[in-house]
């Protein structure tokens, strides 16, 4: 901590003290994404109390040292965390990927979802799971060691296809944006079109394809964190942290960018280049984990704002809170949907799209002004 | 210190837009870059500042081809002010200040970055503005946000794309006399593209006058700035007039 130096001036003044109240934002998410999690692991068909979730945890973690109670480790640890952690890290990526987006391209309506992202990267997976078998043979049902994890192939080319279509889809829009003097509204048109146009693959994907492929596509179509395994969880944590980690390093960029394409130019920075590598490094993490859970919409909309509300622009924490924000967001509308009408789930990806929805509305119009300035 | 431009010729297609300019701007003076819309000053302006690459021709800053530099140091020899005013978001002034000391960070912000945040922002005027959001301040108020960053990132030679376009005739006064006290105070240097003649009379301790891409004539104010130039490169009829309070440009009618 900073001791308040005797003739400190005022605008380090006022700097450290808006420093500290974002780092108290990020700190509070942080724990109420602890307090949730908890809490989620213990909701389910068995209620598990949060000191026995607890105990459980520790139980994992220190084999030796702590007893859990009876059965309770096995449905807390094999069945429900990893469906926990895929929400938490698809919630990271998403809104991450909202918030990079939304600066890169210097228009508050663009996100994974808006830009055509999602659609594109369910469509590369269903078309995985469609042709996969019979362009790669024996060998898409085969295996590979890695990590003392054994990981199908099949799961690795589904995000390789997931990755390639749901970047693809990004680049088709930002070369549409640029082509002509476009305004915001145009781009995030160019998003829903080429939403369309994935989802229009997607169905003809479903209409070709036989009933186990088929209901794996329907999964994906309306997004879920069921396809939750620690082997999702193994391959995703290490590419949702090293993106993150890759465009939190480039925060001033961003904020520079904000500036500007003209002053970040001569503030030194290469813009073109670091918008197309800027894109593909959060359209991997995003695409990746939609690979998994299927359409998920406007989490990367709706955390990065209620984040700029919170605490402003300054990339270099608007990017941790967007990602605790969100992993929130999605873990609670989760949660909500594997409880609400129990024992029947319904698809988070449907309640994401009636808040999101909302949001949207308010952003358009009564935060005109304020954030589409 | 001075910025030499030498040869600089530039082209969109087959559309020449700078055609073999070259000049000396020096510090400790304010350079104004004069002439008709189209004539080439913010072409001229961005190219120096790195914002468009050159086609063909160099840019020196004391004898040293800013090409050779890398991205970062040029950004710490040369700042720009743009004409207009650009999207922000729930960015606050300081933070927006704070911007023009990329070229100096990595990831956290210094003492000594503060210190230059908060002299940038006293000499604008501006501390009480400093927690407000720049979306909702006035034009004048975020053109002084935006010198400020300038100011912050300490350039050698600061260069402005017509700054004072969008504001009323008190703040175009206010913000050329800030920038001239700058330029004096500190030995730095400015190169400003202007509209208002009278302003660049004023303010400009040199002018150059560009034509269709090309340098009608450059030197002290009162030597370029004639009833002739006016009409040749302008197509206007005007009188040179010499007041207690300085020398204006009356212009009055189209020359046919």
């Amino acid at each position: 901590m900073r001791s308040p130096a005797k003739n400190m001036n005022n605008t380090a003044g006022k700097y450290h003290a808006v420093r500290r109240r974002k780092m108290t934002v990020i700190i509070i998410l942080a724990v109420l994404l602890v307090v949730s999690s908890i809490i989620a692991l213990g909701i389910g068909s068995v209620f598990i109390p949060p000191v026995e979730v607890l105990e459980a945890l520790l139980h994992a973690l220190f084999p030796g040292l702590i007893v859990a109670p009876e059965g309770t480790a096995d449905i807390v640890v094999n069945f429900r965390m990893p469906r926990i952690l895929l929400a938490v890290l698809t919630g990271v990526a998403l809104a991450a990927a909202g918030a990079v987006m939304q600066g890169l391209l210097r228009n508050p309506l663009v996100s994974p979802f808006t830009l055509g992202l999602s659609s594109a990267a369910s469509f590369g997976a269903a078309l995985m799971i469609v042709l996969g078998p019979a362009v790669f043979g024996a060998a898409f049902a085969g295996s590979v060691a890695f990590l003392g994890f054994s990981f199908t192939v099949k799961s690795l080319l589904l995000i390789l296809s997931a990755f390639l279509f749901g970047w693809l889809s990004v680049v088709l829009v930002y070369l549409i944006s640029r082509s002509r003097q476009t305004s915001q509204a145009v781009m995030v048109l160019a998003g829903v079109v080429i939403g369309y146009l994935f989802q229009a693959g997607l169905l003809a994907l479903k209409y070709v394809s036989n009933d186990d492929a088929l209901r794996e596509i329907v999964t994906w179509m309306m997004g879920g964190m069921w396809g939750a395994t620690w082997q999702t969880v193994f391959i995703l944590t290490p590419v949702v942290l090293i993106c993150f980690f890759l465009i939190e390093r480039k925060a001033w960029d961003l904020n520079t960018l904000s500036s500007g394409d003209d002053v970040a130019r001569n503030l030194g920075i290469n813009v073109d280049r670091f918008r197309i590598i800027g894109l593909l490094i959060v359209s991997f993490a995003a695409s990746a984990c939609l690979a998994f859970t299927g359409i998920i919409g406007f989490v990367g909309l709706m955390a990065p704002h209620i984040c700029r509300m919170l605490i402003g622009n300054d990339y270099r924490y608007l990017l941790p809170a967007s990602a605790l924000m969100g992993a929130l967001i999605l873990l609670i509308s989760d949660t909500v949907a594997r409880v609400i009408l129990a024992p029947v789930e319904i698809p988070v990806g449907v309640i994401m799209y009636v808040l999101g929805g909302i949001f949207f509305l308010f952003l358009i119009t009564r935060g005109h002004g304020r954030y589409l300035s | 210190m001075k910025i030499a431009v030498e040869h600089l010729t530039q082209q969109y297609g087959s559309h020449v837009v700078l055609d073999d300019v070259s000049f000396t701007a020096e510090s400790g003076k304010v350079t104004a870059l004069l002439g008709p819309n189209g004539a080439g000053k913010s072409t001229l302006i961005k190219t120096i500042a790195d914002i468009q690459p050159i086609r063909s021709g160099k840019i020196l800053v004391n004898d040293t081809d800013i090409t050779t530099v890398s991205k970062t140091e040029r950004a710490k020899m040369i700042g720009y002010v743009p004409q207009y005013f650009h999207y922000t978001s729930f960015t606050s002034v300081l933070d927006t200040v704070l911007i023009g000391r990329r070229p100096y960070m990595s990831w956290s912000v210094s003492d000594e970055d503060l210190e230059a945040v908060d002299a940038a922002l006293s000499t604008m005027h501006i501390e009480d503005l400093a927690e407000r959001f720049v979306n909702e301040l006035s034009g004048g108020q975020r053109q002084r946000v935006f010198i400020a960053r300038a100011l912050a990132q300490n350039p050698d030679f600061f260069l402005f794309d017509e700054p004072t376009s969008s504001l009323d005739l008190r703040h175009q006064l206010e913000t050329l006399a800030v920038m001239q006290k700058v330029v004096h105070a500190n030995n730095s240097g400015m190169i400003v593209a202007l509209h208002d003649l009278n302003l660049a009379l004023r303010y400009a301790d040199s002018v150059v006058l560009l034509k269709d891409g090309r340098i009608y004539a450059d030197g002290k104010p009162e030597d370029v700035l004639t009833e002739t130039a006016v009409r040749d490169v302008y197509g206007v009829e005007s009188e040179v007039v010499e007041k207690e309070t300085g020398r204006f440009i009356l212009s009055y009618e189209p020359s046919y």
